[in-house]
């Protein structure tokens, strides 16, 4: 046990709580009595809804887990980020305003993705600015919308999810989820309390893999030229796993690492912490 | 400079497949990131927040007020003794200074780092004028011998390896085949000496201009920029009029700004204030001193609201630096003086939007180049701004294409409600079907999805949605109990 402890690599400086850099209440404020009666309802992204379910289920999981009481408001495709990153501003506002309808009386959205969190959280009240009633509105929504690791350490008030990994971890850190969000050791925290989980820090963890949306097929040779760096550095942390938040940058990388048959294996956050095991922790 | 913005794309495809050009700007871009990291570092990194608030704060409120403070400028340099034009467009600018040397008999030129000459293209002008312009900044020589542009704004050849400056020594200088840098760059000196000696004209750019004094302030490393100041007998500085700052002790934050987020010095080897001519008690200085301001469409710019924070630039390059577009395609792929980050944003509406409109997506909008600005400048916002205006904007702006278009009006009704979204997923499973195998699709061979198989595997879709997970399985399973180890922290 304490071999483990000592090879577990741990961010470079204590990371409390108060260090976490997202602009939310610090922990101490919460209310503690509300934490068994929170709801949650879940955006799940229109990638994982098509193409990544099981990164949907692990969330549900894992919110259960925690007490947390998950509704999926049916009616949700798309937050409108693909047509407002393409400049179609008016399209993404009809998107937003349909999201402000769906989520009009949930306590908490939370979604396992840093760049739809930011549509909500930052971009919607931008594009409704020229419409006073719905911007209110977007803030609104604004205020109660979480990215999925925000959601459990700043409203949870939790690092320790009861999550059991067997294997070497490394964590690339999503551009959305990192500068408009500023959620930089939320997800690192949680890593380092996944028993049995080692991880390995990745170099450049924080520059971009690429993706960029629509960037990826307008530009597919300087999309795939800057993917090249990030897999070179996947592939000398040589861990069983690499962890991010967006679904988005996972199917971009594992593109490309499922193309040239790396061993790594693309691992959604909440899917690592959705796995439970016998590790005696 | 001429206009080659249209061909982005053809220009970055080369870049990619250029192995020494890709060899020699992975280290030099690299070496500068870190640079401007560890002088962060030394600072602190709360320090350094502060006077980026505080960079902002000037620039901002400088640009809000920018008439006020030409105005005050402009009257200062006057009464320094000096001269100010204000240039509309790069014509103007131009011909203010061809007809400065025209006047006064000017034969040579030596020329100090300065990216509005390159706006002007200021060498052929003079060059059409059996004038000769010198460029005296090392990197600016070596453009010059090599005949290209700027690939960088601070560091213009900065993709230029050892052995290729050798090579052009060898052929443009006759020296010897010189294995050092000190050698090549005590070559060079050699060469300019007598070129500074002998020039009628300095022309210089303009890093800061402080308008209480009416001082124009040179940030450089080598020297020239003081030599171009004060052995000619006629100085003439240009500046972009986004340039100014309202007082001197601005220049205590900006100074601190820039050097280090440019080169992550403390601070350059040379700072050089200039206020106007030589004074009867000087020993030295130029008999004239003249200060050409120009808009060349920064005043529109300045009309938009969503843009005008692109003049809050002090031009220190970390957006080029930072960005991993810029890293993989170089400057000389964007095809105009600015490249980078801030290049998308200001040279679209320098050269027009149609002509550039390529520049705008050509970032996977990381943010980046907005985390390491000095100044804090959103340029992720403002490509997405101008991406709206190719989309959506007015008549002659609107340049996305029609199969984008169409893609975007057909993905508008798949998203309109779960239902439609669940019928085209019904189509799109059975068209992915002689593509997938083992849940992933190595080729699919229609745009936009063969562009991304070209590197990449693309994934199936999945057997069920988690719409239908959800209301299959999900939704009525029953809540665990929470294990003993969750437990509220402290």
């Amino acid at each position: 046990m304490a071999a483990r402890q000592a090879e577990c690599s741990r961010p470079a400086e204590p990371v409390g709580l108060a260090k976490a850099t997202s602009p939310l209440l610090p922990l101490a404020e919460l209310p503690n009595a509300r934490l068994p009666t929170l709801k949650a309802s879940l955006f799940v992204t229109c990638l994982v809804d098509q193409f990544f379910p099981e990164v949907g289920e692990s969330v549900v999981t894992v919110l259960r887990r925690l007490g947390v009481e998950v509704d999926f408001p049916q009616g949700q495709t798309c937050c409108g980020q693909p047509a407002f990153n393409s400049g179609f501003r008016s399209q993404a506002k009809a998107n937003a305003e349909r999201f402000l309808d769906l989520f009009q009386d949930s306590e908490y959205v939370v979604t396992p993705s840093g760049s739809c969190a930011s549509m909500l959280k930052v971009f919607y009240p931008e594009l409704l600015h020229d419409a006073p009633a719905l911007q209110e509105r977007a803030d609104d929504l604004s205020r109660r919308t979480y990215e999925f690791s925000q959601f459990l350490v700043h409203i949870l008030g939790l690092t320790d999810v009861g999550a059991a990994y067997d294997g070497t971890v490394t964590y690339h850190a999503s551009c959305h989820l990192l500068r408009e969000l500023e959620v930089t050791k939320e997800p690192l925290l949680l890593i380092e309390e996944v028993k049995g989980a080692r991880f390995v820090p990745l170099d450049g963890t924080n520059e971009c893999c690429g993706f960029g949306g629509a960037f990826s097929v307008k530009y597919p040779e300087i999309s795939a030229a800057i993917l090249e760096d990030k897999l070179r550095n996947i592939e000398a942390t040589g861990a069983d796993a690499l962890v991010a938040c967006d679904s988005g940058c996972l199917m971009h990388i594992a593109g490309a690492m499922s193309r040239r048959g790396m061993k790594t294996r693309p691992l959604h956050l909440a899917q690592l912490l959705a796995r439970e095991g016998n590790h005696g922790g | 400079m001429e206009v080659k913005t249209q061909r982005f794309r053809r220009a970055s495809a080369q870049a990619l497949a250029d192995d020494s050009l890709q060899s020699a700007m992975g280290r030099a871009i690299g070496h500068f990131d870190q640079a401007r990291q560890a002088a962060i570092e030394e600072l602190t990194p709360e320090l350094w927040e502060r006077y980026r608030q505080r960079g902002q704060e000037i620039k901002s409120h400088t640009i809000e007020n920018l008439d006020y403070y030409l105005g005050l400028l402009a009257w200062r340099v006057e009464g320094n003794g000096g001269t100010v034009h204000f240039a509309t467009d790069t014509r103007e600018a131009t011909d203010i200074v061809l007809d400065l040397a025209r006047t006064r008999g000017v034969k040579s030129v030596v020329k100090s780092k300065s990216m509005l000459s390159e706006e002007m293209d200021l060498n052929s002008a003079l060059e059409s004028q059996d004038i000769e312009p010198v460029e005296t900044d090392l990197g600016e020589y070596i453009i010059q011998l090599a005949g290209e542009t700027p690939f960088h704004i601070i560091a213009p050849a900065m993709h230029k390896s050892k052995e290729e400056v050798s090579e052009l020594f060898f052929d443009k200088l006759r020296t010897p085949r010189l294995t050092e840098i000190e050698e090549m760059a005590a070559a060079a000196r050699q060469a300019l000496r007598q070129k500074f000696l002998d020039a009628d004209m300095g022309v210089t750019g303009v890093n800061f201009a402080v308008a209480e004094t009416g001082t124009i302030v040179i940030v450089t490393n080598e020297g020239n920029g003081r030599m171009c100041t004060s052995l000619p007998r006629i100085h003439v500085a240009l500046m972009g009029m986004e340039k100014v700052v309202p007082a001197l002790e601005d220049m205590a934050v900006m100074l601190r700004l820039l050097p280090r987020a440019a080169t992550g010095q403390r601070i350059t080897s040379y700072v050089t204030f200039v206020s106007g001519p030589r004074r009867r008690s000087d020993e030295d200085g130029p008999d004239e001193f003249h200060l050409v301001i120009m808009d060349n469409n920064r005043s529109k710019l300045l009309a938009d609201p969503e843009l005008r924070e692109a003049l809050n630039c002090i031009r220190c390059g970390a957006c080029l630096n930072t960005c991993p577009v810029y890293q993989k395609v170089g400057g000389h792929a964007y095809g105009y003086v600015y490249p980078g980050p801030i290049g998308a944003v200001i040279t679209p509406v320098m050269v027009g939007l149609p002509k550039a409109k390529d520049l705008p997506f050509a970032s996977s909008l990381c943010g980046a180049c907005r985390e390491v600005c000095p100044i804090k400048i959103n340029i992720p916002r403002m490509l997405l701004k101008l991406r709206g205006d190719l989309a959506e904007g007015g008549r002659g702006q609107r340049k996305v294409s029609w199969w984008e278009r169409a893609l975007v009006r057909a993905w508008a009704i798949t998203v309109r409600s779960e239902r439609s979204l669940a019928w085209t997923r019904g189509i799109a499973s059975l068209l992915q079907r002689p593509f997938v195998s083992g849940g992933r699709m190595r080729r699919i061979p229609f745009p936009p999805f063969s562009r991304w198989t070209r590197n990449r595997d693309f994934p199936g879709l999945a057997p069920r949605s988690f719409h239908q997970q959800w209301e299959k399985e999900l939704k009525d399973r029953p809540s665990p109990t929470p294990p003993p180890s969750v437990r509220k922290r402290e």
